[in-house]
């Protein structure tokens, strides 16, 4: 219980900021006992878009205002935003939101995403997460393109008491991947997490690299890897959803963990990709300690989005 | 997201074409379809309201020249205004003398501070500096290690302190080292932090106080949405910004946070980076960018550039000559020639709103146009003016001259007879025609394309048109199929 409330505080402090923002406006717009109208709808619209929404996906969600309200399911400001929630929270069912595990040991779990988006910290925070729980952690390191990836992620590895498998740098990441698994499996660990180096999603070479990297885990161990999670920074704006189509293509993403959520941004774009592509979102990043990392909970998501 | 967005403008545009003057009501229609491109390039919201309203009132001010399709007028002065706004360029940096002169490098965590202080330094060794990079990122794990790396990479030397947790200190040591090292140049590397977290922020004001940088960049991330004006006016405010450096443009952000972080701080954007290869940093073009914002190609170049090689003159002799089917070979050079001015084939095709997306799988080999023009230079005078001349014999000769086949030469005969041929039809045709009748073009084979069959509707009588059928299997014409 304790852990959940502090869940609770995390996810408001960390969203404090885009709340007070989105909120304060929204408020500014919505005040009580305003009939809903054209003018309205079109201020709404003006903040989704301001949460990196998308054109499209802003446009969506006023639709549906819309027709709710000339349907009169909805007639005043302050009826707005408990049908957002609700339209929102829609979004993500509890099922989605999950961690999939292995039926046998080990759990492998794939991390990728851009260049700077989070993906070493998000490791980190991961691999603390886990064995915090009582889990029994390795790490792949398979950044070896990035100057000092290994040596960041060893001291994560010390920071969180987790076992690592590394090799030198510029070496085959895929070869890396390979000796992972066999640690993985000859250590009995429940987890392994594999980081990979930041790529643009543009970058062919790159994304059939990471692709190669996913085979040769999936040959090693069964169905493995269980879960792909596309680290995306909350700042990014309409090019996530590129990113995340480009990077499904080449890895099958499973999850997305909104990183940086800590800030000003809204991380809006993450409804766009669910509507959209449909990935779900798992984690979010709240800070640079190995305790900032909560499991997604759409509610406080929207609820600190909205309120 | 791109191709609909151009069909988008495309739309507009078709509507506006054939009229002369571009009417309140057209502008306000293209207007709404610039905002989508802008809000889709994540241009900060309030920024492209500003933005459009002012376009509202240059277009519908401006007179179209007649010569060109308002549509393109309208992209011209969303263009220019847009190239105006994120301009004017000044890559320079300012150097300070004595040395050392010291660059801060500020930003979010992961925009790519350190990366960037590696290709700063690289750009700076070029240019004849001796810079020092100076590792103040004590807050990430390696992030000293990376630099390090770098460092060694670039043979520039590195001031660390593996012990210290005092960003003020290694900062004000790194100066000190630099200048009794006689380094000129110092690229201070610092954390990443969030614009609102108050004590990192000040930590940030003790570090310059302390080292008085003489420039200091903000490094921001192509790739950020709306949220990139919050970030860009918090660090403007408290470290008096001197430029920007766009980071991660070889992606496919369109990259409207350079507009929005221009906009709100109104510091010049220095360079972008463009790739994970130390030697990736460059200039910073606001005409590029505004193209890559709107996400349409480059239509305002193709169009300038085609203004700069055409001369209005040569133009309309040039047209009549087609319209009379009187097209020589000379003419041909001239034309392909014009087009190799304005860039490659492909490049062009590229920049031609909806023909772009119609040539999209089209293989357009340039290295085609030179053989094309390699035979051409192969022929007499007389030849040139009269392709009916040419006979077997003359084609051995034009083949051997040139180093290619005999059926080659036939090949480009043929061709250039369809072309004259269609272009006689096309002068009498009106611009939608025209329009039709250009992609028919690409669907000959003196591109060597792999073109789809189109339909066209041939409104001249002539059949001849049909013969381009056997262009179906997109076989060069080269590569000897008859």
């Amino acid at each position: 219980m304790a852990l959940f409330s502090r869940t609770i505080e995390k996810l408001k402090n960390g969203l404090r900021k885009s709340r007070d923002k989105i909120g304060n406006s929204l408020k500014t717009v919505l005040t009580l006992g305003r009939k809903i109208d054209e003018e309205l709808l079109e201020q709404l619209e003006e903040q989704l878009i301001t949460a990196d929404i998308g054109v499209e996906t802003s446009m969506q969600i006023i639709d549906d205002l819309r027709s709710a309200w000339k349907e009169k399911k909805i007639a005043a400001a302050e009826d707005i935003i408990p049908f957002l929630k609700q339209d929102l929270i829609a979004c993500w069912p509890e099922r989605d939101r999950q961690l999939k595990m292995a039926d046998q040991p080990p759990t492998v779990v794939m991390i990728t995403g851009v260049n700077g988006c989070g993906k070493t910290t998000s490791v980190g925070k991961l691999s603390y997460w886990l064995s915090q729980q009582g889990h029994k952690v390795v790490l792949g390191a398979c950044d070896t393109f990035r100057a000092a990836a290994v040596e960041q992620l060893s001291i994560w590895s010390k920071r969180c008491d987790v076992q690592i498998v590394k090799h030198q740098q510029d070496s085959d990441p895929a070869a890396v991947a390979f000796d992972a698994c066999e640690a993985a499996l000859a250590r009995k660990t429940d987890f392994l997490i594999v980081d990979t180096a930041g790529r643009l999603h543009t970058q062919q070479n790159l994304m059939r690299e990471l692709t190669k990297i996913r085979d040769v885990i999936a040959r090693k161990i069964p169905e493995a890897p269980h879960e792909v999670i596309q680290v995306l920074d909350a700042t990014t704006g309409q090019n996530a959803i590129n990113q995340a189509k480009m990077f499904t293509q080449a890895v099958n993403v499973s999850g997305i963990m909104l990183a940086k959520l800590d800030g000003t941004a809204k991380g809006g774009i993450v409804i766009a990709i669910r509507n959209q592509i449909n990935i779900p979102v798992k984690f979010i990043g709240i800070g640079e300690g190995p305790e900032d990392i909560e499991p997604f909970d759409p509610e406080s998501f929207v609820e600190a989005l909205f309120s | 997201m791109f191709d609909s967005l151009t069909q988008k403008f495309n739309n507009v545009f078709r509507s506006l074409s054939g009229r002369g003057r571009i009417t309140e009501d057209n502008v306000r229609d293209a207007m709404r379809q610039v905002r989508t491109a802008l809000l889709e390039a994540d241009v900060n919201f309030k920024v492209v309201k500003d933005f459009c309203e002012s376009v509202t009132q240059k277009a519908l001010g401006a007179e179209v020249i007649k010569s060109l399709h308002p549509g393109q007028m309208m992209i011209k002065i969303v263009n220019d205004e847009l190239t105006q706004l994120m301009g004017p360029v000044d890559s320079r940096i300012y150097y300070v003398s004595p040395g050392p002169t010291v660059i801060l490098l500020a930003g979010l965590q992961g925009s790519g501070k350190t990366t960037t202080a590696g290709k700063l330094a690289k750009y700076l060794v070029s240019k004849g500096k001796k810079p020092l990079l100076v590792a103040d990122d004590l807050q990430r794990p390696a992030a000293i290690l990376q630099l390090q790396t770098l460092g060694e990479q670039l043979g520039v030397p590195v001031h660390c302190d593996f012990d210290s947790k005092d960003p003020v200190k290694v900062a004000v040591k790194g100066v000190h080292v630099a200048r009794s090292s006689d380094r000129d140049v110092v690229v201070l590397d610092t954390a990443g932090r969030l614009h609102i977290d108050a004590d990192l922020m000040d930590e940030l004001g003790r570090v310059c106080k302390a080292v008085t940088p003489h420039q200091i960049y903000l490094v921001c991330d192509s790739m950020t949405g709306q949220d990139a004006v919050n970030s860009a006016k918090e660090f403007n405010d408290q470290l008096e910004l001197d430029g920007v450096i766009l980071t991660k443009l070889d992606g496919d952000a369109r990259g409207g946070a350079a507009l929005s972080v221009k906009a709100v701080t109104g510091k010049p954007i220095k360079f972008i980076g463009v790739g994970e290869k130390l030697d990736k940093l460059e200039e910073f073009h606001p005409d590029r960018m505004a193209g890559r914002i709107l996400g349409m190609g480059d239509v305002v170049s193709l169009v300038e550039k085609a203004q700069e090689q055409f001369d209005a003159e040569e133009a309309e002799k040039l047209q009549q000559k087609m319209a009379k089917g009187q097209l020589t070979f000379d003419d041909f050079l001239k034309q392909m020639q014009m087009m190799k001015k304005m860039g490659g084939m492909k490049d062009i095709m590229k920049l031609i709103p909806g023909i772009g997306s119609q040539m999209a799988g089209m293989d357009v080999d340039d290295g085609e146009i030179k053989r094309i023009e390699a035979i051409v230079h192969s022929m007499t005078k007389k030849e040139r003016q009269n392709p009916d001349l040419i006979d077997a014999s003359r084609r051995r000769r034009i083949a051997r001259g040139s180093g290619t086949e005999p059926h080659d030469v036939s090949g480009l005969v043929k061709t250039f007879n369809q072309t004259r041929q269609m272009m006689k039809t096309m002068s009498g045709m009106g611009m939608m025609g025209r329009m039709k009748a250009m992609k028919q073009l690409g669907n000959m084979d003196m591109f060597g394309g792999k073109v789809p069959q189109m339909k066209i509707k041939q409104r001249s009588k002539r059949k001849k048109v049909d013969r381009k059928k056997k262009a179906k299997g997109g076989q060069s014409r080269s590569k000897g199929r008859r």
